[in-house]
């Protein structure tokens, strides 16, 4: 993909201090500093990014699904969404978004919940929750590190019903969220390799990581 | 250029699953399940009785239950909010998982029928009763800063938070606060707008309501009975609730819970091959 907008004129791709391509289906982590701004970028469009974050000097605070919804109010994530910790901290802040729906309550698929949902000829397919634990791995942690995600482009809307089914996403090619970092956290990703559901239109694609070094660039 | 991996028919192929799957469990799931238990709840037995607890508000408190016990959570001395997790004693690893619950069973909605489900696809409890079907999956508890915001000027027991009353069953249980799993809050009536904003609906919960959380393994369950973030009562005054551990006795085989749902079904096949 060639396409990009910038949210800031000061932010250039030839200003990024780092610029990851992470291929379809697999499982990415850096860190990232206080006052760095990442961009996640759907360069193919339709793809969910699973996403998690820790505190980069102790992995025991990590995002929280349940705070971050309880303190927007809201179940789903855009632009002024602050990221909170299960400590009640804002570990970044949501400061663009091109798409506009994301979510947090689906969590990340699994081989194991792939046998519940779709047939136990499912068992053995990729997934993101095996991604998460090979990457928290990395970093001395493992499956009981693994926590309830956002799902960055995946549209999970949830009805006064309660119903609640993953749909097409909206996210079109070039498609990004940004984020301020607060803290020094662990970004880690899986590039959903899910091909049951709509999330990323049965065909998982890259995706890109770039981060800025402060708003200034 | 696209990156196409896969073919347009596999693409539709997968598609045209998918969205049978979604049918079956939009349309046919919900049918088959028969709305809200009825009000009071089925009397017990003296010996039925394994524990009963009175969990005064601002309170946790922490059990091991058996497969097939059933922990009964009933409102009898007033409203309130109680938030429950869960973990696999044989091995906490495994534990509560509230996205695949809802994920799975194409809703947030719970209720009598609906099952809970572990992080390893497997079912940790049934509901096998339910007077409301008024809870929330997604906000979780409160915690002392949310505490400190709504109850401004509050000391001593408004302090006490799900949040801290979690670290604490946790910890006294061994584990650490790294296991604690999203909380499903029960008797919390919290709806999702259009807009994706949260709606709190006292009019779904009354006295007396109770639900029966059925075991489907051996596990460890903690409770915090603290108002819920969404709950508008400036006063925190959190009712005790009862919390009754019922002695185990095999289900039918025409269990609703196990039959009334292909998902759950195959989770009961996971826990089945699980327990071989
Ligand atoms: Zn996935």
């Amino acid at each position: 993909m060639t396409s990009f907008i910038q949210t800031s004129p000061a932010r250039t791709l030839s200003n990024a201090v780092r610029d990851h391509h992470i291929a379809a289906e697999a499982p990415f982590s850096t860190v990232i500093k206080k006052g760095q701004v990442v961009r996640i970028e759907d360069s193919y469009g339709q793809q969910a990014v699973d996403t998690l974050f820790y505190n980069a000097d102790d992995f025991s605070e990590r995002y929280s699904s349940q705070d971050t919804m309880r303190e927007q109010g809201a179940a789903y994530i855009s632009t002024g969404t602050k990221v909170i910790s299960n400590e009640g901290r804002v570990m970044l802040t949501v400061t663009a978004d091109s798409c506009g729906r994301h979510d947090t309550s689906a969590g990340a698929c699994s081989c194991e919940s792939n046998t519940v949902r779709f047939g136990h000829y499912t068992k053995y397919l990729h997934a993101c929750r095996d991604n998460f634990v090979i990457e928290v791995s990395k970093h001395g942690m493992s499956k009981r590190d693994v926590v309830p995600n956002i799902n960055f482009f995946m549209n999970v809307p949830i009805e006064p019903s309660g119903e609640m089914t993953i749909v097409d996403g909206i996210s079109a090619p070039g498609d990004y969220v940004e984020l301020t970092a607060e803290m020094d956290v662990l970004l880690v990703i899986s590039n959903c390799p899910q091909i049951n559901n709509p999330c990323n239109g049965f065909d998982p694609t890259p995706i890109r990581v770039l981060v800025w070094d402060g708003e200034a660039a | 250029m696209m990156h196409i991996r896969r073919s347009p028919e596999e693409i539709a192929a997968n598609r045209a699953r998918y969205e049978e799957h979604q049918k079956k469990g939009l349309d046919f799931a919900p049918k088959a399940l028969p709305g809200k238990s009825g009000k009071p709840a089925p009397a017990l037995a003296a010996e039925q009785i394994v524990h009963q607890e009175k969990l005064p508000g601002g309170w946790y408190w922490w059990t091991r239950v058996k497969a097939n016990e059933v922990l009964r959570i009933a409102l009898d001395e007033g409203f309130s909010t109680v938030s429950v997790v869960a973990w696999n004693a044989a091995d906490p690893s495994e534990r509560m998982n509230l996205p695949d619950t809802v994920k799975v069973q194409w809703t947030t909605g719970l209720g009598k029928g609906r099952v809970i489900f572990s992080d390893m696809g497997k079912v940790m409890f049934s509901i096998s009763e339910d007077s409301c079907g008024a809870h929330d999956v997604l906000m979780g508890g409160s915690t002392a800063s949310s505490n400190a915001r709504k109850y401004a000027g509050a000391n001593g027991p408004a302090l006490r938070n799900t949040r801290d009353n979690l670290v604490l069953v946790a910890t006294k249980a061994g584990l650490d606060k790294r296991d604690i799993p999203a909380a499903l809050a029960l008797f919390a009536p919290v709806r999702v707008d259009a807009e994706g904003k949260f709606q709190w609906k006292p009019e779904l919960v009354s006295d007396g309501d109770y639900v029966d959380l059925r075991a489907e393994m051996d596990m460890i369950v903690g409770f915090s009975n603290c108002p819920h973030p969404l709950d508008p009562n400036p006063v925190y005054a959190p009712n005790p609730v009862i919390i009754t551990r019922i002695a185990a006795a095999e289900p039918a085989v025409d269990d609703l819970c196990r039959t009334a749902t292909a998902e759950a079904v195959r989770g009961f096949e996971n826990n089945a091959f699980a327990a071989q």
